[in-house]
């Protein structure tokens, strides 16, 4: 196996008390931000751009780039905004790494602050995580404690404060401008770009918004220097991230890796596919982004083989599946979520998800007509790309491909319901215990 | 088509007339010194909505209408505002809730893990379908989507604790167990689940004291750490780039160790520090 893995944010997540602020600090916590508060503010923007660093959120838009977007001060507040309502179907990096480990958050958002002359940030914590958001209201509290927060940080004559903020229930809020309404108190609708939040975002103030583990990686790379970072992962796609397993695997977890590594390596560490079955097919970053089936075993998983193979890295949520799963069944659930969640702001997701969940339910039914997976195919080619956020591309990204790729599934559901073809007992992971009632 | 279809409820267990009925005074005293502490957080106050929204939820279950005027009043926006908020989210519920919210996760990977057969069980098994609550108020049913804890699949939440790697079973045996009152301990969180009311309030951002309790990571988020201390991986050191970063980082003459984690302990800062161990993982 020629790849490792790298555990840097995971490293000490086994420690019985590893969310506080001694077990961090014991870690090498905190020597960054006294590095940071020492650095002049542009030379840490090239140091984020140096290191490579990518939004860890899914897009993979360069972070120190986004920083470098901000306008000159003009005396007035900017924000740094962190995305915290990590909500994508199979993204489950962000949650365990606030539940064990939150003052690299904390760490990492002080010290973005500084370098973008921000004094006030804001956590935008997604509200259906009870104990993540005690362990964040913990971290704050033991870094203002420290003295890491709030006036004259470490003597520096840095201020700043951290709102952490409840979101309510809307994956819609993971888009970086509908977050921002609704941290202003609105509903979360995505608003029209530009203007881009780094000119006007939170209160129509200059704003950086990024992801957890985007942020949260800033700390390691503040203490050990943009090259120790860069010199991770592959060309373009430096550094390491949190690879998320999930499904039929036999030790579904958290991996962190250089980006780059493959799924057959992954595999490999996660103990295979569940005992006696094969790989069918699998998301590599979420059900936004086009699956890939076996074929795709050897995919380097960074941004641009992903996209040189159809689809995308998204957030490295790699859920599984074997041969067992229907993927209509499959690709209908997902289409049920995207119309339940598209906040209704723009006619083509509104709509083209409503009508897309009614052919996939009668597909999946075994009930579906001769032109439903041409009229599937033309609904999705008459959102993508003309919704007004991602959330329509991605409703449209399981679709076209597992037609791609499964077609004569699609074409099965013109006559068999998915559920004779592939009994669901047999997908289940507590086998037979139970029937279903 | 008559008049009387106006005063029907919007929903079968909404009694609107009980948020007509005025707060208690010193529930609203509280209320108010709640909301001001919440409003005091943000450069603009009707950013306080959300958090004012889970607030009323630990005192009144639900969304109330004497709840959405408090929040319209205190905020300077119309009940219209407030309204359009409060059903955009679905965390905000419309009707009196039980005491225990529980998700059974059905987006595609739970309910293919076996999800789908959990809700229908428990479904089953309470006689209530989904938003549904069971006749003695303590439990109220929900299909949820992704709550991020897919390599627990099938993942249950109560009251937004994580229930992971859930069976029919287990999950019938935990609302059992919530309606007589035994106390339930989710996989990871607190000790044990908090009514539905408890929890709103720390959501509103005031801290319950449970953040201690619990597990730190669960085994599944462990099994990447597992197998690199078991192969001895380790992320590649630091020293080599530092050096070469140390004068282009580094702005004041701060002696630089070359060591990334012993050094730069700020000069005249008031560090707590106590912690200068360094420690192996």
């Amino acid at each position: 196996m020629s790849t490792q893995l790298t555990p840097i944010l995971t490293k000490f997540w086994d420690h019985p008390t590893s969310w506080t602020l001694e077990t961090y600090e014991a870690n090498g916590g905190y020597a960054g931000l006294r590095k940071a508060l020492q650095t002049d503010q542009s030379d840490l923007v090239q140091m984020a751009k140096d290191s490579g660093l990518r939004g860890r959120g899914g897009a993979g838009f360069p972070t120190g780039l986004k920083w470098s977007f901000l306008p000159p001060p003009d005396g007035g507040p900017r924000y740094l905004v962190v995305n915290a309502d990590e909500a994508e179907p199979g993204t489950c990096k962000d949650i365990p790494l606030l539940l064990a480990a939150p003052q690299f958050l904390i760490e990492g958002m002080i010290i973005t602050s500084f370098a973008i002359g921000s004094n006030h940030a804001f956590i935008y914590l997604r509200g259906e995580v009870a104990h993540v958001h005690r362990r964040v209201q913990r971290a704050i509290a033991e870094a203002y404690a420290a003295g890491y927060l709030g006036q004259d940080i470490l003597g520096t004559g840095f201020d700043l404060d951290i709102t952490l903020h409840s979101g309510a229930g809307a994956y819609i809020c993971g888009e970086e401008t509908a977050l921002l309404d609704s941290l202003e108190g609105r509903r979360g609708q995505p608003r029209l770009k530009p203007p881009f939040p780094a000119v006007a975002g939170l209160y129509a103030r200059p704003t950086v918004v990024n992801n957890v583990e985007s942020i949260a990686s800033i700390a390691p790379i503040a203490a050990n220097g943009a090259d120790w970072f860069a010199g991770m992962g592959t060309e373009k796609s430096q550094g390491f991230g949190i690879f998320s397993l999930s499904g039929h695997v036999t030790r579904p977890g958290q991996y962190e890796a250089p980006l780059g590594i493959t799924l057959r390596e992954l595999l490999d560490m996660a103990g295979g596919i569940r005992a006696g079955h094969q790989l069918k097919f699998w998301t590599p970053g979420g059900s936004s982004t086009p699956i890939f089936t076996d074929q795709h075993l050897d995919v380097p998983l960074d941004f641009e083989s992903v996209a040189a193979e159809g689809s995308m890295l998204g957030t490295r949520a790699l859920q599984i599946f074997d041969e067992t799963t229907s993927v209509v069944r499959a690709v209908s659930r997902w289409t049920d979520f995207y119309a339940h969640e598209s906040c209704g702001k723009c006619t083509p997701c509104r709509e083209g998800t409503f009508w897309l969940k009614q052919i996939m339910h009668r597909l999946e039914a075994g009930r579906g007509s001769q032109d439903d997976i041409d009229k599937l195919v033309d609904i999705c080619d008459n959102i993508l790309g003309r919704a007004f956020c991602a959330l329509g591309d991605g409703a449209t990204s399981p679709i076209t491909s597992a037609v791609q790729y499964f077609r004569e599934e699609f074409e099965a559901g013109m006559h068999t319901p998915a559920s004779e073809l592939f009994p669901p007992e047999r997908s289940v992971l507590f086998a037979k215990e139970t029937q279903p009632a | 088509m008559t008049a009387d279809a106006h005063t029907d409820p919007l929903h079968r267990y909404t009694p609107l007339q009980a948020s007509d009925e005025p707060y208690a005074e010193d529930v609203l005293a509280g209320l108010r010194a709640d909301a001001a502490q919440i409003i005091a957080k943000y450069p603009q106050k009707r950013s306080a909505l959300l958090p004012m929204l889970h607030l009323i939820q630990s005192v009144d279950g639900y969304v109330t209408g004497r709840g959405v005027d408090l929040c319209a009043e205190m905020l300077d926006l119309t009940r219209a505002e407030v309204s359009g908020v409060a059903t955009f989210y679905t965390q905000y519920k419309r009707h009196p809730n039980g005491e225990y919210t529980v998700g059974v996760c059905t987006n595609t990977l739970c309910a293919i893990m076996g999800g789908d057969q959990i809700f229908d069980e428990v479904s089953e098994h309470l006689g209530i379908g989904h938003d549904e609550t069971t006749p003695d108020g303590k439990i109220t049913l929900e299909r949820v989507e992704c709550n991020a804890a897919c390599d627990f699949a099938p993942v249950v939440m109560a009251n937004w604790e994580f229930f992971d790697n859930q069976t029919p079973e287990t999950t019938k045996k935990m609302v059992d167990d919530l309606r007589s009152g035994v106390p339930v301990a989710p996989t990871r969180g607190a000790s044990r689940v908090c009514s539905f009311k408890q929890v709103s309030r720390m959501l509103a951002g005031f801290e319950d004291g449970l953040a201690d309790e619990g597990v730190g990571a669960g085994h599944a988020s462990l099994e990447g750490l597992r197998l690199a201390k078991e192969q001895g991986w380790t992320a590649p050191a630091a020293d080599a780039s530092t050096d070469g970063e140390a004068e282009e980082t580094t702005r004041d003459a701060e002696p630089e160790t070359g060591e990334a984690h012993s050094s730069a302990r700020a000069s005249g800062t008031d560090t707590p520090s106590g912690t200068d161990k360094e420690k192996d993982a």
